[in-house]
């Protein structure tokens, strides 16, 4: 089988790594060319850049971050984080990125995983959802806008419909547990993974190595996705990666 | 001087980054008539296979390519580049460029796809481009259709997704790769 993947992910803002709670309270993580060197060294299987901010005069920035660290790591990474058109998803293919995400702008125009998958084909397109646990709902609902609005589509219905348009991965963050370091999500994770046909990654509460164990062993995640752990070197990629391996997980 | 196979579909920065980092030169050949001064061609795929194919053949580099392949200059396919080597894909119903005998199919059912990630390459016959490579070693592989060759001689490397399925294709001059031999897995 494919093997599992250990993803750091480098929250960016105007041009530096930095890292929240529950997608606020932003602490500085680092520089992002050196940080990707880094984790690749270490053992990291891919990499996921996500510009939080994602202003105009951000994205410049952002697209010169890609083309930096292209030329520096050789593992795929996906970057993502306020693209909202396939001009930009191909200027950040173009720039050396491997894979592009998307979230909000496919929420208001679904069509964007189908154009994105055939101007770039479908492996390059990942799903970015964000969804919070509703207790009204009883169930989760799909975040957009950075955490911002909470709206009424179901994630498992969500993750359906943008994997049939045409995205060939999803990355799944926990905002309940983003940052908290309490676990991922293992019961939505599951959920999604049961439901569609794509790879899902985990993302969101990483915190101890059993987290890790945890969403591949009871969620079926394809990767699992982590950033303050590693980021403020509470753990290490090796670190993780040597355990599990120990543990009968099968990684590179 | 080693020259790519670009039509159009963009990001050849990997892959040319990785031959200039090994000390070799390139070309990026868009048009049939830039194939001269070529000693060796790599032609990397991206995309879906119908397009791909309607594109080169607009371009005329269909026959260039078989044209090189006769005249045994060392050619590379890398994953879709390597599934247009066969006669068929069943992915748009395409008809390829017939260099190996046998189609491209989708996995089953029931399997996650893209297969996309890190996986082991088996060697199961010996082959110069394996040189100081380890056997099982992992390579990155996005894929959700692969090439099911007619003859078994062909395939020399195999990778488990849910079952072996030919990673490694390889016959004479012509080589291809299902994976993406320039993303290198650190550490070893």
């Amino acid at each position: 089988m494919a093997e599992k993947k250990i993803i750091p992910c480098l929250d960016m803002k105007d041009g530096r790594v930095v890292k929240g709670v529950q997608f606020v309270n932003l602490r500085d993580a680092g520089d992002p060319v050196e940080l990707a060197a880094f984790y690749e060294e270490q053992g990291a299987d891919e990499l996921v850049f996500l510009d939080i901010a994602a202003t105009n005069e951000g994205r410049e920035t952002m697209l010169d971050v890609v083309r930096k660290v292209a030329e520096q790591i050789t593992i795929p990474f996906t970057v993502g984080g306020g693209i909202r058109t396939v001009e930009q998803m191909k200027a950040v293919i173009d720039a050396g990125a491997d894979k592009v995400s998307i979230g909000t702008a496919a929420y208001d125009n679904p069509h964007l995983f189908k154009e994105g998958a055939e101007a770039l084909g479908p492996d390059r397109i990942v799903a970015a959802i964000d969804a919070k646990f509703v207790d009204e709902a009883g169930t989760w609902r799909v975040v957009i806008h950075g955490g911002n609005t909470v709206t009424d589509k179901d994630v498992v219905e969500w993750a359906k419909e943008a994997a049939e348009l045409g995205a060939g991965e999803i990355l799944l963050t926990s905002m309940d547990r983003d940052g908290e370091k309490s676990g991922y999500d293992l019961e939505m994770t599951k959920a999604v993974v049961d439901a569609v046909d794509v790879p899902v990654i985990a993302s969101g509460g990483a915190g101890t190595i059993d987290d890790f164990y945890a969403a591949f062993t009871k969620a079926n995640a394809a990767g699992a996705l982590a950033a303050s752990v590693f980021h403020f070197k509470e753990t290490s990629v090796k670190e993780v990666k040597a355990e599990l391996k120990r543990r009968g997980i099968d990684l590179k | 001087m080693i020259g790519i196979i670009d039509y159009g579909a963009g990001n050849l920065h990997s892959i040319e980054k990785a031959i200039k980092k090994l000390g070799f030169t390139t070309k990026i050949m868009s048009k049939p008539d830039e194939f001269h001064g070529i000693n060796k061609i790599i032609f990397p795929g991206v995309g879906n296979a119908g397009k791909t194919m309607q594109i080169i053949k607009k371009l005329g580099m269909d026959k260039q390519i078989k044209k090189c392949i006769t005249e045994g200059v060392p050619f590379l396919g890398i994953c879709l580049g390597m599934q247009l080597l066969l006669e068929f894909s069943k992915e748009n119903e395409t008809d390829c460029l017939s260099i190996f005998e046998g189609t491209v199919i989708p996995f089953h059912q029931g399997v996650k796809v893209p297969h996309m990630g890190w996986n082991e390459v088996q060697q199961i016959m010996k082959h110069p481009i394996y040189k100081g490579i380890p056997d099982r070693c992992d390579f990155y592989f996005v894929h959700s259709f692969y090439v099911q060759p007619l003859h078994e001689s062909d395939v020399i490397g195999l990778t488990n997704y849910s079952h072996d399925f030919c990673s490694v294709i390889a016959r004479d001059n012509v080589i291809g790769v299902q994976f993406h031999p320039e993303k290198v897995p650190k550490p070893d």
